[in-house]
């Protein structure tokens, strides 16, 4: 098995190679990204590309990869402007399935993280959405229509390409210690927003779970749309009450007016998606996964039990540094130099 | 469309007692995270959590103090009397069909509290999406029991929680007719509460309810007013000709009499796709006519509004 990982600078990225890289059947792990990797890795190769993956073409033939596994689609509005967004998402992917497309490929297997953003959130919304539920009202932020087209893009390619199984997992509000997702952010403030006389119902997914769905879906045959989600909603304020935080109310009218400020001021910012999410919430159906064969180690509130854990460890000793910096000459000495003793039993 | 993409079902099996075939993964190697283990969608990890709301967004806990607080309405004001509660199953889930009257309409919290007391099940009822978008207020309705009538929302609290649910599929129709159609049903939607059903499976059990046309009487609407604010409807009711603003939560003390009735069971298998327009249709058409002949014996037998 020879995989390629986009979005290797990406905590993501970095963690599904991490995981791949422990496999023994896995013999190439090819990292493509932007940035740099964020975690130690051990043998995968890193390539850094543009955002809009153009080179990808060329490594795909070069490194003859029969799976890849797409995590570099950003979900969350408030890392980048519009644009960039757009760039990343929709050229990104385009490029990519035409790398993976074109005749002659050797991918046989391709893996798109995207998330159940998809399906929006609105008052005449079912409270669990199923992966062929359909939204109910039109896209209208940036991230939400990029990522509906990027889906559409993938639901073509797995059309044209009966040979390649294409699984696309569509994840819900992760929370972990490491990943920087808006609902971790909001729980991270000393004070929590919350919507004025709303309490949604809201589901989480732990981020090892959410990494090990991936890694999961590239070693195994799984062809098709998954929601990712732990078992259960729950009310938002009962997600503040198990992180041990007070609520701030933002006014039911005008809230993205009122969220304005905080913007600016950087205390926090709410996108949109989460604003809705925050006034209507929003329930995934997980089962057809798990009748897939994946099994989820947190629920839902296990997953915030777990998150609120992370807090107090990191309230009493302050945030953490990250422990790694990558070093391209020592990366490179310890992969190719011939003074390093590989295969060592 | 028939397209893996759409539907790829359960693609990894493990057959029974041997754990370790070998997975469908192309690999040919035994991996751990194949044995699929019988999971149930609804059991959460209860010791986490610190609060009775369940998917639903229902908290039988605030259930319990709305039950005390309308237990004296019910019983003194209203004076409910139900006929025919053995038709209501005791267990499974089953659609609960009524009609729907009175401006706010006072029938839905004397069928939900009447069932939940006399039968101790809790009932879930379907309402327009309008509430969801009120703060505080809906807030409450959803931990009351009110749930967003969409069909995906009724086909999973029947067929997956097996819960009894209450719909009326006349809708604001019921409600905003004037006090000069009283007990005259309006049309059944498209019928899509049958639908439902045949799909979960359960049955629908008609209830025919008595004294909500009087206790909130509309005699007059604006419809030009309602278009302006996005409401359904806004009346003038006869509560607020007497009582001024505190009409819209003065209800009179007609007597309730609720009749439920032999439940309906459509021979027909669940889960299907679509179901015949025709039949759908026709078994909606017979169910209301059910309700409208009940409402009209009833009316028949009773002597005053007040007093039944």
């Amino acid at each position: 098995m020879r995989v390629l990982v986009t979005g290797i600078g990406t905590f993501w990225g970095s963690r599904i190679a991490q995981e791949l890289e422990t496999h023994d059947d896995v013999e190439v792990v090819v990292g493509l990204g932007t940035n740099e990797p964020v975690l130690p890795l051990e043998r995968t190769e890193y390539v850094r590309s543009d955002s809009g993956y153009t080179i990808l073409q060329r490594i795909v033939h070069a490194t003859q990869v029969d799976t890849i596994v797409h995590t570099h689609l950003v979900v969350d509005s408030t890392q980048l402007s519009g644009r960039a967004t757009h760039e990343i998402n929709v050229i990104g992917t385009m490029n990519l399935l035409a790398a993976a497309g074109t005749a002659g490929s050797p991918v046989r297997r391709l893996v798109v993280k995207s998330s159940t953003l998809v399906y929006g959130s609105g008052r005449a919304d079912p409270y669990v959405f199923r992966e062929e539920s359909v939204r109910t009202s039109p896209a209208r932020t940036r991230v939400e229509r990029s990522l509906l087209e990027v889906e559409s893009f993938v639901s073509d390619f797995s059309e044209d390409n009966p040979h390649v199984t294409v699984t696309l997992l569509r994840f819900t509000n992760i929370l972990g210690d490491h990943m920087q997702t808006p609902f971790a952010k909001a729980l991270r403030l000393p004070a929590v927003p919350e919507i004025l006389g709303f309490d949604p119902l809201l589901q989480f997914t732990h981020e090892d779970d959410a990494c090990s769905a991936l890694t999961y879906a590239s070693r195994n045959e799984v062809p098709g749309v998954y929601n990712v989600a732990g078992d259960g909603t729950m009310p938002w304020s009962e997600v503040c009450k198990i992180v041990g935080k007070r609520r701030v109310p933002l006014p039911p009218v005008f809230t993205n007016v009122a969220a304005e400020p905080l913007r600016f001021l950087r205390v926090v910012d709410l996108p949109p998606e989460m604003l809705s999410l925050l006034r209507y919430g929003k329930g995934v159906d997980n089962a057809r996964f798990k009748r897939a064969g994946f099994q989820y180690r947190f629920s839902s509130a296990g997953a915030v039990e777990d998150f609120a854990r992370g807090l107090r460890l990191e309230s009493t000793l302050g945030e953490r540094q990250p422990a790694y910096r990558y070093e391209r000459d020592v990366e490179t000495f310890f992969r190719h130099s011939p003074a390093v003793v590989r295969d060592r039993e | 469309m028939p397209d893996p993409w759409d539907d790829p079902g359960p693609t990894v099996r493990v057959s029974e007692p041997d754990r370790r075939e070998p997975s469908v993964d192309g690999l040919g190697t035994p991996s751990t995270d194949l044995v699929p283990v019988p999971s149930d969608d609804r059991v959460d990890d209860d010791r986490l959590r610190q609060g009775d709301v369940d998917r639903w967004g229902r908290s039988e806990s605030v259930r319990e103090i709305a039950r005390t607080l309308y237990d004296p309405l019910y019983r003194y004001w209203f004076r409910a009397e139900w006929d025919g509660l053995e038709h209501i199953p005791r267990h499974g889930g089953a659609l609960l069909v009524a009609n729907h009257a009175g401006a706010i309409p006072a029938d839905a919290p004397a069928v939900m509290h009447g069932i939940e007391t006399e039968l101790g099940r809790p009932v879930y009822g379907l309402a327009e999406f309008l509430f969801r978008d009120v703060p505080v207020l809906g807030t409450l309705w959803a931990r009351a029991g009110g749930v967003t009538a969409h069909p995906e929302n009724a086909y999973r609290l029947l067929h997956d929680d097996h819960q009894l649910v209450l719909v009326f599929p006349e809708g604001v129709k019921g409600t905003g007719k004037l006090y000069r159609d009283r007990y005259q049903l309006r049309r059944f939607g498209r019928g899509g509460f049958v639908e439902i059903a045949m799909r979960a499976g359960v049955p629908v059990v008609p209830i025919a309810v008595v004294g909500a046309e009087e206790s909130m009487p509309v005699v007059w609407k604006s419809p030009r007013l309602a278009k302006v604010l996005g409401v359904p409807y806004v009346p003038l009711t006869v509560n607020m000709l007497m009582f001024g603003p505190l009409g819209l939560v003065a209800y009179f003390p007609a007597k309730f009499k609720l009749r439920v009735l032999p439940p309906v069971h459509f021979d027909v298998e669940p889960d299907q796709e679509r179901y015949s327009r025709s039949r759908v249709m026709d078994e909606a058409d017979q169910i209301r006519g059910r309700i409208q002949d009940a409402l009209y014996d009833m009316l028949r037998q009773r002597k005053s509004v007040w007093a039944g």
